[in-house]
């Protein structure tokens, strides 16, 4: 027989004493493992090196008797946060480790809230409760708030803060990118302080097209807007040739013609490229529309569509007809209308034609369209969702053409389908998106736009910042935006004011553009025969700036019209415009405020008085301020600039009376100007 | 109970390993086809971008050899604090002797050092160091301040969107990457200069105050904007992230 050896089994538990001596083991090993985990545990051995770090420095005694060992928490059930992350992060409100570059020890850098307010997971996201460093910054564990990379940090701010921040470009820049490409025409982005997010751009109905433009040219757009412009805005579909054949067909076949969109040229074309030059630089075209030169650059404003290539795309009969009187085929256009003579609009419209690239429709030949690729490309303007932006007539505007995005920042990882190698988290997924849409799927609609790096990092920012914790924030810790305004002037001012589009650059009572002065208090501000002048003739009042108003040729009645509304109207309460007197003040006083204004106070830095020997470069020429602003006016703005105009550049004094008086008389005796000129 | 053989649990260990070890997977390396005894920076250094972001332009790098001529074909690596992207990481040198790498900057705010590095033919390896700034939130609030209500003095340099009155000054405003003059102003004395003018410090009544204007957060976060800015660095710059 061979003898069996003792099994494990027999050896450990052969008999009863044996067995509970082992079991008394196991049991008092298993009682160790709690405490030696916790001993063991991530977030002692970084208390452990801070306390070493700290020992050798010279504030040493001061960190020891911050330090509060153990696990850290911020509790805030407003907020539904708990925070560990300083257990780790020791020295987060250390104002003296600002020169330590290793984490979880350096402090917080300088923001405008306090740690124990807000936590860490608001604006940083990951798991707040978690303890151990993978845990509380990754995504393990199918949890799904990994840290916000930094370059994404603005959109926490955009939780609460619903307007734009000074410290937030990247967020504010992401939420206009929203608004000006479009991106909410499709996607519906209910705000989480109410309303929904609304379009600034203005794309162009298409009901009249054929009025406007070629069908060439419709097909070359549409195959790739950027090669036409490339600041346009319109993305690219990335048509085939045929659907782009088609929905030209469509748009063109579509479109009413009407009598007043264009006009009969003349017999004989007129040819002035210089008188045409020179009239857009006095139009201040620029202003709003942008040229590429032939380095390359663009240069000009982007309220209106870019011109390099205009003359390729507009027909003269339109152009001109668009020139007299833009409102005739778009009454809502930002382009003001001018009030050009007919010798005017021939050489503005002829320098503009030729603004043309013959490569542009070189290779476009389309036979003429068939019914069938009519029908074709209805079918096609209709599935692309093209009436979600344009008004085309016979079709609707589709509603919730795109996934709604309000609460995109919150979608659970989840839900989301990656491209192989993209990294699994929310931003990437986001970004990618706006990136190259079309790589998801090849069916998808969403079309190809042209931003660039930092504009996707901006609008994953503004998309991150709608999430569910700002849709469900307390209304106490929210920060409204400004509500947006649709101040309309009345009568027939108003109405003026709409034809000249005055709003396009100026704001008043919140609405309206920001390249020039705000119109909200000017009635205080000027004085009549100043501004009467001034519309007839608009002369610059600060020499920098290269955008200016333009003359609209107004008649003397328009400018009566304009003028008495504005005085009458844009009345500050905080000014008596009749308070003080435009002249009559004592020599002695001028003499203090000339002496004010070139010594204690400096203005001669950024204002010129004597054009001889000032010259300030920043605000606005004073030569004849004395004839164009009010003594009341200026009396306030020296006491308070801000306060009549908020972010005016010219700092607040904090002026005594005395020293404000002086000035304004100084300043109010500086006549001449408008009138004078006009003269001329 | 169910048991499982040990192959199955290898089997899974090993699948385990290869799906989590795709990441650290490094691209192809490129052979490098001529070799430079120099590298130098051709643009893009000390640039401004926020943390986290990509830099406005490119930084681009130029390989010389002995005689200071172009180098094409030759490996180009750039290595920077942890935190830091460069696209691409590597490449070969360019007809012009080049490389082009898009950056973006680590998640804290302060000085970063970036290295590219190549090899010359003893395999004997070239480096260039080059400092780029990283702009928190109380700097970039500081930046868009100083955009607002400074630059237009105290940058000698005109824009299309602003032109500069430095040249109009009878006394010359300091630029802000003055960091000879800078530094030796305490922070307190800077926020005297802000807040009261010029004349605080004895100095041109062309500064005026700005106390009255701006708040004294945002004194605290131009001066940031200033110490972060200011070339040579500020001692109280804290530290430069460098690859360790």
């Amino acid at each position: 027989m061979n003898e069996k050896p003792p099994s494990l089994w027999q050896k450990l538990f052969g008999d009863p004493v044996r067995a509970f001596g082992v079991v008394s083991l196991i049991f008092l090993a298993s009682l160790a493992i709690a405490p030696a985990k916790n001993f063991f545990s991530e977030w002692r051995h970084y208390q452990h090196g801070y306390l070493r770090m700290i020992r050798n420095r010279s504030e040493a005694n001061t960190l020891q008797r911050h330090f509060q060992g153990g696990i850290q928490q911020i509790w805030l059930s407003d907020l539904g946060v708990v925070d560990r992350c300083t257990s780790c992060h020791v020295g987060l409100k250390e104002a003296s480790l600002t020169d330590v570059a290793t984490q979880p020890f350096r402090k917080h850098p300088a923001i405008p809230h306090q740690l124990d307010q807000f936590g860490c997971t608001v604006c940083h996201r990951g798991q707040g409760a978690a303890t151990t460093v993978t845990e509380a910054h990754n995504s393990t564990l199918a949890w799904e708030q990994p840290i916000l990379p930094a370059k994404y940090i603005e959109s926490s701010c955009g939780q609460c803060h619903r307007g734009p921040l000074p410290g937030t470009p990247v967020l504010n820049q992401g939420r206009n990118l929203l608004s000006r490409y479009g991106c909410v025409h499709c996607h519906t982005v209910k705000l989480p302080g109410g309303g929904t997010m609304k379009p600034t751009d203005d794309p162009p109905s298409l009901e009249h097209i054929a009025d406007k433009t070629t069908r060439e040219w419709v097909y070359a757009w549409l195959k790739d807007p950027q090669a036409y412009a490339v600041t346009a805005t319109m993305p690219n579909f990335k048509l085939s040739d045929d659907d782009a054949r088609d929905m030209s067909a469509f748009l063109i076949a579509n479109s009413a013609s009407l009598p007043g969109d264009t006009v009969t040229l003349a017999a004989k074309a007129s040819s002035d490229p210089a008188g045409g030059a020179s009239l857009y630089g006095e139009s201040f075209c620029a202003s709003c529309h942008a040229v590429q030169n032939a380095a390359g650059n663009v240069v000009g404003g982007d309220v209106g569509p870019e011109l390099t290539r205009v003359g390729s795309k507009v027909k003269p009969e339109w152009l001109q007809a668009w020139l007299r009187n833009p409102r005739g085929y778009d009454a809502e256009t930002a382009m003001p209308h001018y009030r050009f003579n007919d010798g005017q609009v021939v050489t503005l419209a002829g320098f503009l034609e030729a603004k043309a690239d013959s490569d542009l429709l070189a290779n476009v030949h389309l036979e003429p369209a068939t019914p069938a690729q009519i029908a074709h490309g209805k079918r096609l303007v209709s599935d692309y969702g093209c009436a979600s932006c344009h008004e085309i007539a016979g079709i609707k505007k589709p509603e919730n053409f795109a996934p709604e995005l309000s609460r995109i920042g919150s979608k659970p990882v989840t839900q989301l389908i990656f491209l192989p190698g993209m990294p699994h988290t929310l931003p990437d997924y986001i970004a990618g998106k706006i990136k190259q849409p079309r790589t998801f799927s090849p069916g998808l609609k969403m079309p190809q736009y042209t931003f660039t790096t930092a504009q996707i990092d901006s609008l994953t920012t503004a998309l991150l910042a709608l999430n569910d914790r700002a849709a469900a924030l307390p209304p106490s810790l929210t920060v409204p935006a400004t509500p947006p305004s649709d101040y309309q002037p009345a009568g027939k001012a108003g109405k003026l004011m709409t034809d000249l589009a005055c709003f396009s650059c100026h704001r008043i009572n919140g609405h309206g553009g920001d390249m020039a002065p705000d119109l909200t208090w000017e009635g205080s501000s000027v004085q009549r025969e100043w501004l009467v002048q001034f519309f007839k003739n608009p002369g610059t009042l600060r020499p920098a700036l290269i955008r200016r108003m333009p003359r609209f040729n107004l008649s003397d009645g328009d400018v009566n019209e304009l003028t008495d509304y504005i005085m009458t109207v844009y009345q500050s309460p905080a000014v008596d415009r009749d308070a003080m007197p435009l002249s009559g003040y004592s020599q002695g006083q001028v003499e203090l405020g000339k002496q004010l204004f070139y010594g204690k106070y400096s203005c001669q830095g950024c204002h010129i008085v004597d054009t001889k020997a000032d010259k300030g470069y920043i605000g606005p020429t004073l030569t004849h301020v004395g004839s164009r602003m009010t003594a009341a006016w200026v009396y306030q703005w020296m006491k308070n600039p801000q306060a009549l105009r908020p972010g005016a550049g010219e700092p607040n004094r904090a002026m005594s009376d005395e020293d404000a008086r002086a000035l304004t008389a100084f300043l109010m005796s500086q006549k001449g100007g408008a009138k004078e000129a006009a003269k001329k | 109970m169910t048991r499982y053989s040990p192959s199955v649990l290898w089997l899974m260990i090993a699948a385990l390993a290869t799906s989590c070890s795709h990441r650290t997977e490094s691209a192809p390396t490129l052979k490098p086809t001529a070799f430079g005894t120099a590298i130098v920076e051709s643009s893009g250094g000390k640039q401004l971008a926020q943390t986290g972001a990509l830099l406005p332009q490119p930084l681009v790098v130029q390989v010389n050899d002995e005689q200071g001529n172009a180098v094409t074909g030759a490996l180009v690596e750039f290595a920077a604090a942890s935190g830091v992207t460069f696209d691409p990481a590597n490449a070969l040198t360019d007809s012009s002797g080049q490389v082009t790498t898009n950056v973006s900057l680590g998640g804290m705010a302060g000085r970063y050092q970036l290295m590219a590095f190549t090899f010359d033919k003893s395999h004997k390896k070239v480096e260039l160091k080059v400092e780029e700034i990283a702009l928190g939130y109380q700097q970039t609030l500081g930046q868009h301040l100083a955009d607002q209500y400074c630059q237009r003095c105290h940058n000698p340099e005109s824009s299309v969107e602003r032109v500069s009155n430095y040249d109009n000054l009878d006394v010359k405003p300091h630029p802000f990457t003055e960091g000879d003059t800078y530094n030796a102003i305490s922070d307190a004395d800077l926020t005297a200069a802000i807040s009261h003018g010029g004349p605080a410090l004895g100095k041109s009544a062309l500064m005026p105050a700005w106390g009255n204007t701006l708040s004294k957060a945002d004194v605290q976060a131009l001066i940031a904007y200033i110490r972060a800015v200011s070339d040579p660095p500020a001692r109280n710059a804290g530290p430069v992230y460098a690859k360790n």
